[in-house]
């Protein structure tokens, strides 16, 4: 999916999860701070970090992305008070999981994003399309079914 | 199948300069369920909702896709436009391709390609989508306001003219805040306290508001329209109802002679009884005893107050009191105080009692203060004759371990008041101001400093101090640069004022996470909008006032404060709020009863029953979660939690979300 | 990039500090104690590295009368650090000559009447490898 076929350059692919009330804002915050990221970073917006089920990140991982990211109000600042905890617990354990099947922890990341960090959400998207560049395509979990 | 329609917004050049729209248009038409698909100027004017309207009548639609701003933005816009063409507003979905895709990419092809990705995957949610309804939750008609400085007065005042029940939490034994510690208040050099204590007898009398002085917000639950909030009330050791505000206490305690308090209402300047009331015109008039000072709560010995008082008011076994009352609204209005100047010890701050602060000079300067309004230095108590005043003290700061990065707004404006005042008084006087620039946007303001300049003849230099070095003969060298003659001073002053920068009140922090609400890195609460909702927390239900919200001066104080009245009057006029549908969702076929969800679930919404359930023709009792659609907020924590996937988030489901990562990685 | 606008990433990766961040308030100036040497002043040195005078600068007595005291970086509020930009500067002297290693026998030569002390001490700390 993500090789260009012209120049081989390789775009990867990645999902960031955000959520509504401090990091989809900081995202916005970011956009109309003309505060640019590659255009590899695709973002759904989730009511709360807490919210992001695991299983969305392994879907994502076997329908060809090669980086995930999920962001949430740093702690204590969670709108629903303790949803960005969990996430947090949830997070920490799937990503080892991840990483003893071969999905390197590079590949995933949770940062902490408020409303008002426009620039600290370009500067960590920026980061993590560098990151996901150097480790390459992914290819654990792929669903060959899925590749063009 | 859904009929979906949809429209991509230009945005006039905002989305179309940098993403090909037709393209868009051209791409999603076949996608699965798009029966339509167009693309427009302006979506959110006018012609732009007609346009909606009128496809959804004319092909039927079920379902909405707007490419347009963030969802954040126009979301409500376009569902309430929904709503009127007869579609349910919650079959509509907003794909962000302006803040996250058009506004932050400079290359057309990609951002085209991305804008039809996020198209798609908003396509693919709708196509999910149910219709949902809102539900209603009753208001109680009453308002919390946490802070009694002007903010708060001033929002409490407005919210009680309405005819609404407020009340006022201030954790100082006094309403008044900062500035009943001032002298004269720019522009106008009005008496602050002249303009500030005829409104503080006036909130003490109002029948409808409630003042909770040397109290706490202590635990806050519930939502918009039900807050339900845990106030301590601490124990002051003197009986409210009895005391009379005589003062006979303060005056004889033997600490106020011999202790060594300081007074924080006169910054350390003075000391003060352990009984005592902060102020003479404090609201209200009850003294309060400073137990961790006071020798009869330290060794048992004295009790002078309780022996003298006239109406046996002191009750030294008086306890902490926690009331819970519900409210619709919470205002906050936490206030500012300056930081702290450790950091700065270029200044000598902390070396010489000549080098003050400005708000300590309002207390010199104020007839009520620790000099009667005799401005005297406080290491001699001569008057001073050369009075350097030094700006920007940690703010407009980089570092943030020494100072703060914003400017604080109101500074150079009270400094330029302080320079004339004591010009006025004392016209012999050397007055030398050192500053960056000189910040003066408000009305009248610039024709005020420049009084300073061009008719007290106040010295200013564009530079800064470099170090303030107390001499052996008591006298200050203070060693500034001069940029705009290009010299180094040397000079000599009995006196050296630091404008400090402000921040807000700590404390705030707390406040914050209990509420909720959304608080950036240099402690201000922050707004739901910067600039059109600038008195509302994106936390429904609480709203912002004061210094707590941005640095700002008195005017906008007291504006800022009726705005936020306002909205609260708006929001408590209703007998009913709207409730969001996106709620939690309990399948109770596949719920074993693990109460995983109940344990995770912040607000308590949900509960274990046991219900029947009909399950492949089998009638039994099970078990399973019951999700109370007035308290849940939708914020999904059941849903990862559940291990059996029983529980799902209408507007955010399980399918939806997949749905929509499959989108994205096509 | 150009000559010049290498010159300058040059300058900011030795020195490790922005010269746009400096919003001229004097107080490097204020706190320096070469100031009545120093022809182009403490304040003036970010500008003239953002405006390419580096000519200017290194041919000045101020970037050579500069004792390496820190005053001004210690009270720069907006952590520009002046001195660490003059200091910078001289370090592009030096590579340009060749080298930038201060030998122990070089000392002598360079000693003159007015040579501060403090100044062959941040030399050593500077340039010795």
């Amino acid at each position: 999916m993500p090789m260009n076929e012209e120049n081989k350059e390789f775009r990867p692919l990645i999902v960031a999860f955000c959520c509504n009330w401090c990091s989809y804002a900081g995202a916005d915050l970011a956009g109309s701070s003309r505060l640019s990221y590659p255009a590899d970073v695709k973002i759904i917006r989730v009511p709360c970090s807490g919210r992001v089920n695991p299983m969305f990140i392994l879907r994502a991982f076997e329908r060809g992305a090669d980086g995930v990211i999920i962001c949430g109000c740093h702690p204590g600042d969670c709108h629903y008070s303790t949803g960005n905890y969990y996430a947090r617990r949830r997070m920490a354990l799937l990503f080892s999981m991840l990483e003893y099947i071969g999905v390197e922890n590079g590949r995933t990341r949770v940062e902490w994003c408020s409303a008002a960090e426009g620039a600290k959400f370009s500067k960590t998207m920026n980061e993590f399309c560098e990151k996901i560049k150097s480790l390459g395509e992914n290819v654990r979990l792929g669903d060959l079914r899925c590749k063009n | 199948m859904q009929k979906i329609g949809v429209f991509v917004c230009h945005c006039g050049t905002n989305i179309a300069a940098t993403v090909d729209v037709k393209k868009v248009v051209e791409l999603v038409r076949y996608e699965p369920g798009v029966v339509f698909a167009d693309d427009y100027m302006y979506m959110c004017s006018e012609a732009g909702q007609e346009k909606i309207i009128e496809a959804i009548k004319e092909y039927k639609l079920t379902g909405l896709v707007i490419c347009s701003c963030s969802p954040r933005m126009h979301e409500k816009t376009f569902r309430a436009c929904a709503e009127k063409a007869g579609l349910n507003p919650y079959m509509v979905e907003v794909a962000n391709i302006r803040e996250q895709c058009s506004w932050i990419h400079k290359d057309k092809e990609e951002a085209t390609k991305k804008a039809v990705i996020l198209a798609r995957a908003a396509i693919a949610k709708v196509n999910l989508n149910t219709p949902l309804k809102e539900g209603e939750s009753p208001v109680t008609k009453r308002a919390l306001v946490i802070g009694g400085g002007i903010a708060g007065i001033q929002t409490a005042l407005d919210i009680a003219d309405a005819g609404y029940e407020v009340d006022i939490v201030e954790k100082e034994p006094s309403i008044g805040g900062r500035m009943s510690q001032f002298d004269k208040t720019f522009p106008t050099l009005d008496c602050a306290s002249c303009i500030l204590t005829p409104k503080m007898v006036e909130v003490n009398q109002h029948p409808n508001i409630t003042l909770y002085t040397y109290s706490e917000v202590e635990k806050v639950s519930g939502y918009v329209g039900n807050f339900d909030v845990d106030i301590r009330k601490k124990a002051r050791s003197v009986d409210a109802d009895k005391c009379t505000g005589c003062g006979e206490c303060s005056a004889k305690c033997p600490l106020g002679k011999i202790g060594n308090i300081p007074s924080e209402f006169d910054r350390g300047l003075r000391n003060r009884p352990a009984i005592y009331m902060p102020f003479a015109q404090a609201v209200p008039a009850v003294p309060v005893i400073d137990r961790a000072n006071c020798t009869y709560f330290k060794t048992g010995k004295c009790g002078v107050c309780a022996k003298i008082c006239p109406s046996k008011a002191v009750d030294y076994e008086q306890q902490d009191e926690i009331v819970t009352v519900k409210y619709g609204a919470i205002v906050v209005a936490t206030g500012f105080d300056i930081i702290n100047l450790d950091k700065f010890g270029e200044y000598a701050y902390n070396e010489s009692p000549d080098v003050i602060t400005s708000i300590e000079l309002e207390r010199l300067m104020n007839a009520a203060g620790p000099t009667g309004g005799h401005l005297e230095r406080m290491s001699d108590h001569k008057q001073p004759k050369d009075i350097v005043f030094i700006q920007c003290v940690g703010s407009r700061c980089d570092s943030e371990e020494k100072g703060k990065p914003y400017c604080s707004k109101v500074c150079c404006m009270y400094t330029a008041k302080h320079a004339m005042l004591i010009k006025d008084h004392w016209p012999d006087t050397n007055i030398t101001v050192f500053y960056i620039d000189v910040r003066t946007p408000g009305k009248n303001f610039d024709e005020f400093y420049r009084r300073a300049v061009e008719q007290y003849h106040v010295n200013y230099i564009k530079g800064q101090v470099g170090k303030v070095k107390p001499q052996p003969d008591g006298t200050l060298l203070v060693q500034a640069a001069d940029l705009l003659d290009g010299k180094q001073i040397n000079m000599k002053a009995d006196m050296v004022v630091l404008a400090a920068a402000i921040e807000p009140n700590p404390g705030v922090r707390k406040i914050a996470t209990m509420l909720t609400a959304s608080i950036d890195n240099n402690n201000f609460l922050t707004e739901a909008h910067a600039k059109l909702r600038p008195v509302e927390s994106p936390t429904a239900g609480i709203f912002l006032s004061g210094m707590a919200q941005g640095p700002k001066d008195i005017p906008e104080t007291v504006s800022q404060a009726g705005a936020a009245a306002v909205k609260v009057i708006g929001l408590l006029a209703k007998d009913h709020l709207k409730t969001n549908p996106c709620t939690a969702q309990c399948d109770t076929l596949l719920c074993n009863g693990c109460s995983t969800c109940a344990n995770v679930c912040p607000y308590g919404a949900i509960t274990y029953d046991d219900v029947q359930v009909m399950d492949h023709g089998l009638r039994e009792t099970r078990r399973v979660a019951q999700v109370n659609l007035a308290l849940c907020q939708g914020c999904g924590a059941c849903t990862s939690a559940c291990p059996s996937g029983a529980m799902d988030l209408q507007g955010f489901s399980n399918r939806q979300i997949t749905t929509e990562v499959d989108a994205i990685c096509r | 990039m150009t000559e010049l606008e290498k010159k300058i990433e040059l300058i900011k990766e030795i020195s490790g500090s922005d010269p746009y961040k400096c919003m001229r308030c004097g107080k490097c100036t204020a706190s320096c104690p070469a100031y009545s040497e120093m022809d182009i002043k403490p304040h003036q040195f970010a500008s003239y590295i953002i405006r390419g005078d580096l000519d200017e600068l290194v041919e000045s007595k101020a970037a050579w009368k500069c004792l390496g005291c820190f005053a001004c970086i210690e009270r720069c509020p907006r952590d520009v650090q002046p001195g660490k930009l003059v200091d910078a500067t001289r370090q592009i002297v030096a590579r340009q000559r060749g080298g930038d290693y201060l030998q122990p026998e070089e000392v002598p030569e360079l000693l003159t009447e007015d040579l501060p002390q403090q100044l062959l001490v941040s030399a050593f700390r500077r340039y010795r490898r």
